[in-house]
C-alpha cells in the first residue's frame, strides 16, 4: 500500500465457491477485498484455487455461488470483454502475426480510440517499457524478457481498473526474473495500479506484494502483508510454505496471554509466541526459522537451550546450514553466517542451540 | 600462458582445413546412414512418380509415329515447301513403306495417328494398300489413279503435320486449338469446342468443393481440438471412420441415398417439406454431395493439427482486451490457423481437380471432370497423345494455383516461424 493512498476497496469476492464436478469445491467461501493501488498476491501450491479466482476476476470461469464486485459493479454476469481489466498471461499469449505495435494497439482498436491518440499512448507505453525500437518487431523476434515486458505493455495500454497476472514471471530464468519483480514492482508505483498477482513462487509473493494471500484447499490460509506472513505464520501451512522451517511436534501446558509454555520431545520444554485458537492441553506444531536458532556462545543468555548432536554441514556460499537432531527431528536446521561459525566444529560434535520466546510460533497441529 | 598462446598463434590455416577434413570424416558414416535411409523411397519415387509423369508429358508432344514407321516420306515430306504436289520421290518412298508397314501394325499406327488429322485417313490408306501396283513408272500418277485425294496437297499437308518428332496438336485440342492448313493457330469449329468448358467445370467443381469443406471442416476442427482429449479422440475416429470403406463403397452408397426411392427423398416426402422427389443425384448437387463427403478428412486433419498447436489464451488475452469473442476469433484464432486452411485447401482442392470415380458415377454427363476425358482417351480411344495432354494442362494449372497461393499464405506466413 502507498503512504497516503486512500483504502477504497475496488474488488470484493463475497461469499465466492466455485465446482468444476459438483462435488469437490476449488474455492470454498472466499470472502477477500483489494483496496485501490494495492498489489496482491494470490500464492500457494498448483491446485489451490488461487488460479481460479483469477479466472474467475476476469471473467473466463463463473463462481458457483457468491459474488464478485469491481467497484460498484457486479461481475458476476459481465462478460469478460466488457470488464476493463487487463491480463498477463503464463505464457504472454502475445499475438504472433502481429508486430509488437499492432499488439499494443489491439486493445485500443476495440475500444475504438482515434488512431491519433492510440498511436500516442501506444508510443508513450513503449518508452515506459525501454522498447521503443522493438515496434515493428514480431513476437518470436524478442527475448523472454522483452516479450513479458510488452506483455505487460499491452495489459497497461488501455488504463484498465485492474491488472491481473498469472505467473507471468514463470517462465523466465533466475536473473530475468529478480530483475521483471522489481520492473513490475516499480511500474505499480508509477502508475499507482491495482495489481492482482498469483504465483507459487514464495520469495517473489514477498519482494512484490503489499499483501500476500495464501491459499491452500480452496480457502484463504491467511493474508497478510510479507513481514506478517514471514514473522507471524497463522497456521502451519503458512509456516511451511513460506520461507524455511523447522518443525517440533509437542503439547501446549499452560497459556500465558500471548504465549504459551509447551512441552515436547522427551521432557523439553519451551516458552512461544501462540496462535490465537491454541488452548492448555491442545496438540500444537512449533515453528522455528532456522536463521532465528543460535549456536553455543550466541545461545548462553537465551531463556530455552538444547543440547543437540551435529550431523551434516551444507555450505551455501555466503553461509552454512547445520543439520542437526532434536527431540527426535533430524532434519533440524540451523542457518549459520560463515564468519560466526567456529572452525573447530565437526560433524557428531554436542553442540548447544537456543532461541529466544518470539522466535517460536505455537501454531495448531495439522 | 604464453606455450598455448604461442601455439594457438602459430597454428597455421592449414590446421582448420584439417580440422575440417576430420569433421567431414566424422559426419561421413551419418550421412552415409541418412542416404541410405531415404534410398528406398526415393528410388520407389522415382520408378512410380517421375517416370511415370515424365513419361506422359512427353506422350502430349510425342509424334513419331510417323517417323518410326515411314522414315524416309517423313524426313522427305519435311523438307517439301507444300505449295504444289511434293515430287516423284517422295510419292515412290511413300509407296514402298506403306508396303512395308503392313507386317508389324505399322499401318494401324499410322492410320491412327493420320486419323486425327482426318478421319478418313485410315479408310484411305487401306483402300490405296488393296490396289497399291506391284511396280509402276510414276508412282505419282500411279496414287492418284487409286484415289484422286493423293492429288491434293491438303492430303499431302496431313502427312507433313505428322512427320515432326513433335507436335502441339494434342495440347493445342486440350484448349479447343489447332492449327490450319498454313500452319496459323485457330479456334476449333464451335460445336466441337468441349475442353475449355471441361477444364473451367473441374477448376468450378473443385473450387466448390474445396470451399464447403473449409466450410464445414474448419468448426468440426476447432470442436476436436478443444474438447478434452477423450471426447476429441473418440470424435476423430468417426471422422476417419470413411477411410475404412472403399471410396467405390461410399459413392455407391451415396447415389442409394440420394436417389429418388433413396431415404433422403423417402425421408423429405414422409416429413411433408416436398411433393415429389427432386433429383439429387446423377447431377451436380450428387457429385458435390459425394465429393464433400470423401474428402472432408483431407481437410479436417490438417486443420486439427495446426490448431491443436493454438493455445486457447490467446482468445482469451484478445477478449481480455475488450474484443468481442466472435472478433477475438476472427482476428486472433483464425490468423494462427492459416498454415492448416492452406495445407487443407490445397490437399482438398488438388485431390479434388483430380477426380473421376465419383463424378463418373453420381454426375450426369455434363457434370464429368477432365479425368474422365483422360480416362476415355486411353480406355476407349487409345489417343495417348490426347490422354497426356489433358493430363499435363491439368498438372500445369494445378502447379500454377499451387504458386499463387503459396505466395499468399508466405506473405501471412512469416508469422509462424
Amino acid at each position: 500500500m502507498q503512504p497516503g493512498a486512500e483504502m477504497e476497496p475496488l474488488v470484493r469476492f463475497s461469499g465466492v465457491q466455485k465446482t468444476y464436478d459438483g462435488e469437490n469445491l476449488v474455492v470454498k467461501d472466499l470472502n477477500l477485498t483489494i483496496h485501490k493501488g494495492e498489489f496482491v498476491t494470490l500464492l500457494g501450491p498448483s491446485g489451490s484455487g488461487k488460479t481460479t479466482c483469477l479466472m474467475m476476476l476476469a471473467g473466463f470461469e463463473v463462481p458457483t455461488s457468491g459474488d464478485i464486485f469491481l467497484g460498484q459493479q457486479r461481475l458476476n454476469t459481465l462478460p469478460p470483454h466488457k470488464r476493463n481489466i487487463g491480463m498477463v498471461f503464463q505464457n504472454y499469449a502475445l499475438f504472433p502475426h502481429m508486430t509488437v505495435e499492432e499488439n499494443l494497439l489491439y486493445p485500443l482498436k476495440t475500444r475504438k480510440m482515434p488512431k491519433q491518440l492510440a498511436r500516442e499512448k501506444v508510443d508513450r507505453i513503449l518508452s515506459i517499457i525501454k522498447l521503443d525500437d522493438f515496434a515493428k518487431r514480431r513476437p518470436t523476434q524478442l527475448s523472454g524478457g522483452q516479450q513479458q515486458r510488452v506483455a505487460l505493455a499491452r495489459a497497461l495500454v488501455f488504463e484498465p481498473n485492474l491488472v491481473l497476472m498469472d505467473e507471468p514471471l514463470g517462465a523466465l530464468d533466475k536473473q530475468l526474473r529478480e530483475h521483471m519483480q522489481l520492473e513490475i514492482k516499480h511500474l505499480h508505483q508509477q502508475l499507482g495500479l491495482t495489481v492482482v498477482f498469483v504465483t507459487h513462487d514464495q520469495t517473489e509473493a514477498l519482494t512484490m506484494s503489499d499483501r500476500v494471500a495464501v491459499f491452500n484447499d480452496g480457502v484463504i490460509q491467511q493474508i497478510d502483508s510479507p513481514q506478517a506472513l514471514y514473522e507471524y505464520p497463522a497456521n502451519a501451512f503458512v509456516a511451511q510454505f513460506i520461507g524455511e522451517n523447522n518443525t517440533l511436534t509437542g503439547r501446549v501446558k499452560t497459556v500465558d496471554g500471548d504465549f504459551c509454555q509447551v512441552q515436547f520431545g522427551e521432557g523439553l520444554g519451551t516458552r512461544a509466541s501462540k496462535s490465537l485458537t491454541l488452548n492448555a492441553g491442545d496438540p500444537t506444531q512449533l515453528s522455528i526459522r532456522p536463521e532465528r536458532v543460535r549456536l553455543n556462545g550466541a545461545s548462553q543468555s537465551l531463556p530455552n537451550r538444547y543440547r543437540t548432536t551435529l550431523h551434516e554441514f551444507v555450505y551455501l556460499g555466503d553461509h552454512l546450514r547445520l543439520r542437526c537432531e532434536l527431540a527426535g527431528n533430524d532434519q533440524f536446521y540451523v542457518k549459520v553466517p560463515v564468519s560466526e561459525l567456529c572452525p573447530s566444529l565437526a560433524v557428531g560434535d554436542q553442540i548447544d542451540i537456543g532461541w529466544r520466546d518470539e522466535d517460536v510460533r505455537a501454531l495448531n497441529a495439522v | 600462458m604464453t606455450a598455448a598462446m604461442a601455439t594457438l598463434e602459430q597454428s597455421p590455416s592449414g590446421k582448420t582445413s584439417g580440422l575440417k577434413a576430420q569433421l567431414r570424416r566424422a559426419e561421413r558414416l551419418r550421412k552415409i546412414k541418412a542416404v541410405a535411409l531415404i534410398a528406398p523411397l526415393a528410388i520407389f519415387l522415382i520408378i512410380i512418380f517421375v517416370i511415370p509423369i515424365g513419361n506422359m508429358l512427353w506422350r502430349s508432344i510425342d509424334n513419331t509415329e510417323l517417323q518410326q514407321v515411314m522414315p524416309v516420306t517423313a524426313a522427305m515430306v519435311q523438307e517439301w515447301d507444300g505449295s504444289d504436289l511434293p515430287n516423284e520421290a517422295v510419292f515412290a518412298s511413300f509407296a514402298h513403306e506403306i508396303r512395308d508397314s503392313r507386317s508389324g501394325g505399322g499401318l494401324g499406327r499410322i492410320g491412327r495417328r493420320l486419323n486425327y488429322e482426318d478421319p478418313t485417313f485410315r479408310t484411305l490408306l487401306t483402300n490405296t494398300i488393296r490396289h497399291l501396283p506391284a511396280e509402276a513408272d510414276s508412282w505419282t500418277l500411279a496414287l492418284q489413279e487409286i484415289s484422286p485425294r493423293w492429288g491434293e496437297t491438303s492430303t499431302w499437308l496431313a502427312i507433313q503435320r505428322a512427320a515432326p518428332a513433335t507436335t502441339d496438336r494434342y495440347l493445342l485440342a486440350s484448349v479447343d486449338l489447332k492449327r490450319n492448313d498454313a500452319g496459323k493457330i485457330e479456334a476449333v469449329e464451335q460445336n466441337q469446342r468441349i475442353y475449355q468448358s471441361v477444364f473451367k467445370r473441374t477448376l468450378l467443381i473443385a473450387g466448390g468443393v474445396t470451399l464447403i469443406c473449409l466450410f464445414l471442416g474448419f468448426p468440426l476442427a476447432y470442436l476436436l481440438a478443444t474438447l478434452p482429449t477423450g471426447t476429441s479422440n473418440l470424435l476423430l475416429i468417426f471422422v476417419l471412420l470413411p477411410f475404412w470403406t472403399s471410396l467405390l463403397v461410399r459413392t455407391a452408397a451415396w447415389i442409394v441415398m440420394l436417389q429418388s426411392g433413396g431415404l433422403v427423398n423417402t425421408g423429405l416426402i414422409m416429413s411433408g417439406i416436398i411433393d415429389t422427389p427432386i433429383q439429387l443425384v446423377f447431377n451436380r448437387i450428387g457429385v458435390f454431395f459425394a465429393m464433400v463427403h470423401i474428402l472432408l478428412p483431407f481437410m479436417v486433419l490438417p486443420l486439427y493439427s495446426v490448431m491443436k498447436g493454438v493455445s486457447p489464451s490467446y482468445q482469451r488475452a484478445a477478449v481480455s482486451l475488450g474484443a468481442h469473442p466472435f472478433a477475438a476469433f476472427w482476428q486472433v484464432y483464425v490468423p494462427q490457423t492459416i498454415s492448416g486452411i492452406a495445407a487443407g485447401t490445397i490437399l482438398v482442392f488438388i485431390m479434388a481437380i483430380g477426380y473421376y470415380i465419383t463424378p463418373a458415377l453420381v454426375g450426369g454427363p455434363s457434370d464429368q471432370m477432365v479425368s474422365y476425358y483422360v480416362a476415355y482417351y486411353t480406355n476407349t480411344t487409345n489417343n495417348w497423345g490426347m490422354a497426356a495432354a489433358l493430363g499435363s494442362l491439368l498438372l500445369l494449372a494445378t502447379l500454377l494455383l499451387y504458386l499463387i497461393y503459396h505466395k499468399l499464405v508466405n506473405q501471412k506466413q512469416l508469422v509462424r516461424s
